[in-house]
């Protein structure tokens, strides 16, 4: 498979704005159109190869090698094709996508997926805060598509996020689902505090016990039908959960009242007898 | 010196009905004939006067409040960078202030009435104006609320009413006199509104918001401003506020009077579930009422805030919106909300509100007496004005658009049943020649010898959406500001302000009271003259009294 590969010559000091490296951009432009496309570092404009060697064209395949953690913006709104990182990608990865994949094999920043609305994320490291978030003053964050995270995760996990999943591997900090309005969240190490503050509707399902806020309140102990399928198809992205998560049983909390919502946070509270 | 030759001229206030004929331009007029200096082929497109907004909320706190309540917005607003010429901002539902000028200026338009500014915030909005170049700036003073006057008006004091009016719009720099929400605003710093003309304002024992809306409109006319009471009517927004707004026109039958945003003032029914048009009613008793002017409010579907000194509609908003809320109390001068809001094109309440605003412009007969505005940013941001001219010249257009609507819409508007169509006069009459006469500004708004040389040139095309967004040329004050959609140069806008005869004893009257009641010192209060960039003071007709 024919590929563009962006070999990032050097860490710049200042984050580079890097909006046009998306796949939907690239993909019909020549090699020296695209050596040529416009970065921005702070106020002033450079060229892509300013900070990249570019290698191949004509492709909706990009890869990056390098410590991108200071590229901000690769992927933004990007509807098909696909990006990977051999290392760290940086802030607001993939916004406003649309589809597509983008694979990371290092960190990513924060702002991952933010207010994006269909494709895949895989990170196999860990992400920043505010993934899959809404933006500032915004009343939706991701309204579909699918967030993976291997590592671990900040804070705001997808704060006020409308549809779409987001699946964490590792510890997940404060604010996760805060004021979520759909969507599913899969914590499989937990999350520290206020977890769904605010929430309105949508499901947070959590493998490991929960610092529950006062205004949820517990409902029932059941086993959700509805977990086998997206264990399935989480495997398909190569995202596995162990067996006893999907045969297991799940004490079922309703809130946030405060707001109030409707929403349901699922704590695993042991394996099926 | 500059001609501009070949160019169909719409100049109405002149009679001027699409002639070719040469406009020309001298010291910054329009003249007879110039013998040198550059020459514009005008060939194929048609020459405006430069547009004029009578009612817009361009600067001031309330405005920059709202700036900052949405950040949302500004992420997704067109963003304007720094060139040579040009310094960078953005634009969206509450541009920044040099984007204001460049925007407004790319549509045509060369002088703009900021329509709200309470005396306490009049120096931050002529700061805020001083900074939004290439068009003339006037600006209304909030009184219908302000308690001192009030206070007069509940005594029995008219002539001192009358003497702190005027002093209060010489403080203020300001052109005009508005008034929101009579009582209303006072009455929301109770937790209440006023909802009747007839019930008492909380606080005070004879004064109602008939009384204060009369007398205001007296008082303005007494005072020979060259712009009527501009009033904003109790119960905006609400279903079944037609009645309120009959009654409103009613009370100013002797006086002139300017209803802002009328389209948020025709509504009937009972509640949000029976809300129906009643443009017809409204329009039919101002078509035979020659004493009122008034601007259309329209409103266009998608993103904006919401900003009006009308604080308990603004709450009312907020809870039906369950979105942000800002409020500002201003002292004994004024209130303030702000919420961001969505029009939807499926939201029956929001077709609706599309849908009178489009009727009111089309049911009222004369063009002199309705200019086209849409609240900006309430109804939409003003830079999205040719979409709405496009809407009043293409019956077509407007139906396939009324197709997109819920059906259920239908039956609470008229909107289908109207054929009318704008032609090319009647648009250069909404937008310039009738607000410029409705504001009283006798050098703007047309192209008759001695005029301001505030020009605008448009191709000549069916597409009025594309034909108004994108001016060949404008020429701001005899200087072509812009050129082949860009901007070239940019001028510095005259501020417009009356000064209004008062007895200078009613300082010493008024001083105390800022002693009793206000947070700022008397002295600091008046806007200095030195504030305002090229201050231009306009006559009133009576001098004295």
């Amino acid at each position: 498979m024919s590929q563009t590969i962006f070999t990032l010559k050097q860490r710049p000091d200042v984050p580079l704005e890097a909006e046009v490296l998306t796949p939907d951009v690239v993909a019909s432009l020549s090699h020296g159109e695209v050596a040529s496309l416009p970065l921005f570092m702070g106020k002033r404009q450079f060229r892509v190869d300013d900070f990249f060697e570019v290698n191949g064209s004509g492709t909706d395949n990009l890869v990056f090698h390098g410590d991108c953690g200071r590229v901000k913006w690769i992927g933004r709104a990007m509807s098909h094709g696909r990006i990977t990182f051999s290392s760290h990608a940086g802030m607001h990865l993939g916004a406003y996508m649309k589809g597509g994949i983008i694979k990371v094999g290092g960190d990513a920043s924060d702002w991952v997926g933010g207010e994006m609305s269909g494709g895949l994320i895989h990170i196999h490291g860990h992400a920043g805060g505010q993934t899959g978030a809404a933006y500032r003053g915004s009343m939706k964050g991701m309204k579909g598509g699918t967030i993976l995270i291997e590592g671990s995760a900040g804070i705001e996990l997808g704060m006020r996020m409308r549809r779409g999943l987001i699946a964490v591997r590792g510890p997940v900090r404060d604010f996760a689902g805060l004021q979520m309005k759909g969507g599913t969240i899969l914590l499989m190490s937990g999350a520290e505090i206020r977890t769904g503050a605010w929430m309105v509707r949508g499901t947070i399902i959590s493998l490991k016990p929960l610092k529950m806020m006062p205004t949820f309140s517990a409902g029932c102990v059941y086993n959700p039908n509805f977990l086998r399928l997206y264990t399935k198809s989480l495997a398909e992205h190569g995202f596995t959960t162990p067996v006893d998560a999907w045969h297991g049983v799940y004490r079922r909390y309703t809130g946030d009242t405060s707001v109030p919502g409707k929403g349901e946070i699922l704590v695993w509270s042991g394996p099926a007898h | 010196m500059l001609r501009i030759t070949g160019g169909k001229v719409y100049d109405p206030a002149n009679g001027v009905n699409g002639v070719i004929r040469d406009v020309c331009i001298q010291d910054g007029r329009i003249v007879a004939d110039v013998e040198a200096g550059r020459t514009i082929n005008a060939t194929g497109m048609v020459v405006f006067p430069g547009g004029v907004d009578v009612h817009t909320h361009v600067a001031g706190a309330a405005l920059n409040f709202a700036r900052a309540m949405i950040p949302e917005d500004h992420l997704h607003s067109e963003p304007f960078v720094r060139t040579a010429i040009r310094r960078g901002g953005i634009s969206g539902a509450t541009p920044t202030t040099y984007v204001t000028g460049y925007l407004y200026g790319g549509l045509g338009y060369t002088t703009v009435n900021e329509a709200a500014v309470p005396i306490l915030s009049a120096r931050h909005t002529h700061e805020e104006l001083r900074d939004t170049p290439i068009v003339d700036k006037s600006t209304c003073v909030l009184m219908a609320n302000n308690e001192i006057l009030l206070d007069q008006l509940e005594a029995g004091e008219t002539e001192r009413a009358r003497h702190f009016l005027a002093w209060c719009v010489g403080a203020a720099k300001a052109y005009g006199v508005k008034a929101v929400n009579p009582g209303g605003v006072t009455a929301w710093k109770w937790g209440k509104d006023a909802n009747t003309l007839y019930e008492l304002v909380p606080g005070y024992n004879k004064i109602t918001p008939a009384g204060i809306i009369q007398s205001l409109a007296r008082i303005v006319d007494d005072l020979g401003l060259p712009h009527p009471l501009h009033l904003h009517c109790n119960n905006l927004g609400v279903p079944g506020n037609y009645a309120t707004t009959l009654e409103t026109l009613k009370l100013v039958e002797s006086n002139r009077a300017h209803i802002a945003h009328i389209q948020y003032h025709a509504y009937g029914g009972n509640d949000w579930t029976t809300m129906r048009s009643e443009s017809t009613r409204i329009a039919d008793y101002f078509n035979a009422h020659p004493n009122l002017t008034a601007d259309a409010g329209a409103v266009l579907f998608g993103n904006t805030v919401t900003i009006t000194a009308d604080g308990p509609w603004q709450h009312l908003l907020y809870k039906l919106t369950g979105r942000k809320w800002g409020n500002i109390d201003v002292e004994n001068e004024t209130g303030c909300g702000v919420v961001p809001y969505v029009y939807k094109e499926k939201n029956l309440v929001n077709a609706i509100q599309w849908a009178v605003g489009l009727e009111m412009l089309l049911l009222i007969s004369d063009p002199w007496r309705m200019s086209l505005t849409t609240d900006h940013p309430n109804g939409a941001a003003f830079w999205r004005y040719p979409e709405i001219i496009e809407l009043l010249m293409n019956a077509d257009f407007r139906r396939e658009q009324i197709k997109k609507l819920p059906p259920k819409v239908l039956e609470r508007i008229i909107l289908p049943e109207l054929t009318r169509e704008y032609t090319l006069y009647e648009i250069a009459i909404i937008t310039s020649a009738g607000p410029a006469r409705s504001l009283g500004l006798r050098q703007k708004g047309h192209l008759g010898i001695g005029a301001d040389a505030d020009v605008a040139v448009f191709n000549d095309i069916k597409e009025a959406r594309k034909m108004f967004a994108y001016p060949r040329y404008v020429i701001k004050g005899g200087e072509v500001v812009i050129e082949e959609g860009e901007v070239r140069k940019t001028v510095e806008g005259h501020s417009l302000l009356t000064q209004p005869f008062h007895d200078p004893k009613i300082a010493d009257f008024i001083r105390p009271l800022f002693q009793q009641y206000y947070t700022m010192s008397f002295d600091n209060y008046p806007v200095e003259m030195e504030r305002l960039e090229h201050p231009d003071v306009q006559p009133c007709t009576q001098a004295n009294s």
